[in-house]
């Protein structure tokens, strides 16, 4: 294992550390309870937003806390949902009277965490709480026989658009509406080239030949549907594109945010490469591109591989994607 | 029994999930996320950290805590299963005493309920659950053959080694392996290998 860190064991704790060192304008860190809080929260009378999830995501979702996007993020060990202290004492910290979202990720172990704190917060009285659980990844079968679909790209963008109707002074019910919606209009497909390496496992999750890719994988290391012969970008594109396109269905006409989603081990240079193949079949679907967003902002780790999400995005949609945002991550018109 | 004796457990699972952390991300890394031996460990030793710092009056308290412990300590979905377990076990034995073979049944049926409902998982889904259904199982037959709580124990810890085992071919269909679909196969459960662990912990040292 070759990595930036002193001790496995502190890495998400050292990260944390360097995010409230790098960022002190816009961002407070509990560190005890491993919460990044936006600085000049809470803001009397705005729905509080917190995420939260297993480290290793980054900027995910941490780097997503600031103006017009979350309030607060939990952070668990890496690849690991927090535990319900950390997101009671979130949904405590961002409530500023109008209620607090929980934006959950579809997997086992968040949504039993987050669905405890707010059984637990139901028995502490006062805090309304409503949560959304995203589930976009087209690459696993909703069904009675799974665990349903994963939560994964739509999630940045739904932090993004939520954010900033919260910022307009929404409703909680609202908001959580809002969420919804965009949950159900977003759908994602991923894929790795390389495995990645959780510290405290300290080697590769799996093996794969330097002429083979999985394709079908989530944000957390693990294999994915299939194993396939490596392919050209514009192949890789379409098996990335056809699904998503095919499972909303998105159809002619339609207009939607188009995200290329870095793993966190490929270079932009091929994420743009991407992006020009994923373009050019939205296009010959005669689907619209009416926003575009391309760069690594739902990692898993260092692996090597993409994820495509598409959004259909009406005008509401689109100017709520345009309203000021400032965080780590994401930052325009502030 | 004694408090002193369920202290004798947990520390007894501590070390072994200490001792077995490895293979149990090893397990994980092939169908999972590779972190279940790491989250244990963790959340064992924080339970062991737990028993340092403070003495207990009851087991009920005793087992409380300890699930509180967990919930907070391990992260994932084992945190919330496995710290159910022990809030609803602990919850169980309040005010029970002498705390016999069948009030530890009586226990154990409430700590497997609070996995059930918390997991929604179902037997043959490739979860912990297919080692801890039939331990409970042959817990109960055991009992009913007059078996003393030892003896009752070792049942449960065979029958849950044999479930473990029996979730190798199945294809999952709860938890992070069912993404892997068909490919969920041929691989042994890491719930179901901890929960195993836990169990035979309980055998050596609750009787």
């Amino acid at each position: 294992m070759k990595k930036l860190i002193n001790e496995p064991g502190d890495v998400v704790s050292e990260a944390l550390r360097g995010m409230a060192a790098a960022h002190p304008d816009r961002l407070r860190v509990d560190h005890e309870n491993r919460i990044v809080y936006r600085k000049d929260g809470p803001r009397p009378g705005k729905v509080g937003l917190i995420s939260g999830g297993g480290s290793g995501h980054e900027p995910m979702h941490g780097g997503f806390v600031g103006l017009g996007m979350l309030d607060a993020a939990c952070a668990g060990e890496v690849f690991t949902s927090p535990v319900p202290d950390q997101m009671m004492a979130a949904t405590r910290g961002v409530d500023a009277g109008a209620g607090v979202l929980h934006i959950v990720k579809n997997y086992t172990g968040d949504v039993m965490n987050f669905e405890m704190a707010a059984e637990l917060a139901a028995a502490d009285a006062g805090t309304e709480v409503l949560s959304v659980v995203t589930n976009d990844d087209v690459a696993v079968q909703d069904s009675l026989y799974t665990a349903g679909r994963r939560g994964v790209g739509v999630t940045v963008l739904l932090e993004k658009i939520v954010g900033a109707a919260a910022e307009e002074g929404r409703s909680l019910q609202e908001v959580a509406d809002l969420a919804t919606r965009v949950n159900d209009n977003g759908r994602s497909m991923g894929m790795a080239l390389t495995s990645c390496t959780v510290p405290a496992a300290g080697k590769p999750t799996f093996e794969l030949a330097d002429n083979e890719m999985e394709v079908g994988i989530g944000i957390h290391g693990e294999p994915g549907r299939q194993r396939l012969p490596l392919a050209p970008a514009s192949e890789i594109a379409a098996m990335l594109v056809d699904p998503v396109v095919g499972d909303l269905p998105y159809q002619q006409g339609d207009a939607v945010i188009a995200f290329v989603n870095g793993m966190g081990g490929t270079p932009l240079i091929e994420l743009y490469l991407m992006y020009n193949e994923v373009a050019q079949l939205l296009d010959r679907a005669g689907i619209t591109v009416a926003r575009s967003l391309v760069g690594n902002y739902i990692t898993s780790l260092e692996m090597a591989g993409c994820s495509v999400t598409l959004l259909k995005a009406d005008d509401e949609l689109v100017r709520l994607w345009d309203a000021p945002v400032n965080t780590p991550g994401l930052r325009w018109g502030v | 029994m004694e408090v002193g004796t369920f202290v004798s457990w947990l520390r007894d699972a501590a070390s072994t999930m200490h001792d077995n952390a490895s293979y149990l991300t090893g397990l994980d890394s092939a169908i999972g996320d590779a972190d279940h031996g790491a989250n244990m460990d963790r959340g064992f030793q924080a339970v062991v950290a737990l028993l340092e710092e403070s003495s207990f009056e009851s087991v009920d308290e005793l087992m409380k805590k300890a699930g509180m412990t967990l919930v907070s300590k391990v992260g994932g979905a084992s945190g919330p299963l496995y710290g159910t377990f022990f809030l609803r076990f602990g919850t169980a034995l309040a005010g029970v005493s002498p705390i016999t073979a069948e009030a530890v049944g009586e226990a154990f049926r409430a700590g497997v309920g609070g996995i059930l409902q918390r997991g929604k998982a179902e037997l043959g889904d490739k979860t912990m659950y297919d080692a801890w259904a039939p331990a409970l199982d042959a817990y109960d037959a055991a009992v009913a053959d007059g078996s003393d709580l030892a003896g009752a124990l070792t049942a449960a810890a065979e029958a849950a080694a044999k479930g473990r085992d029996a979730t190798v071919p199945l294809v999952a269909r709860k938890g992070r392996a069912s993404y892997l679909g068909e490919r969920s196969a041929g691989h042994q459960d890491p719930g179901a290998t901890s929960t195993t662990l836990l169990l035979e912990s309980a055998a050596r040292t609750l009787a």
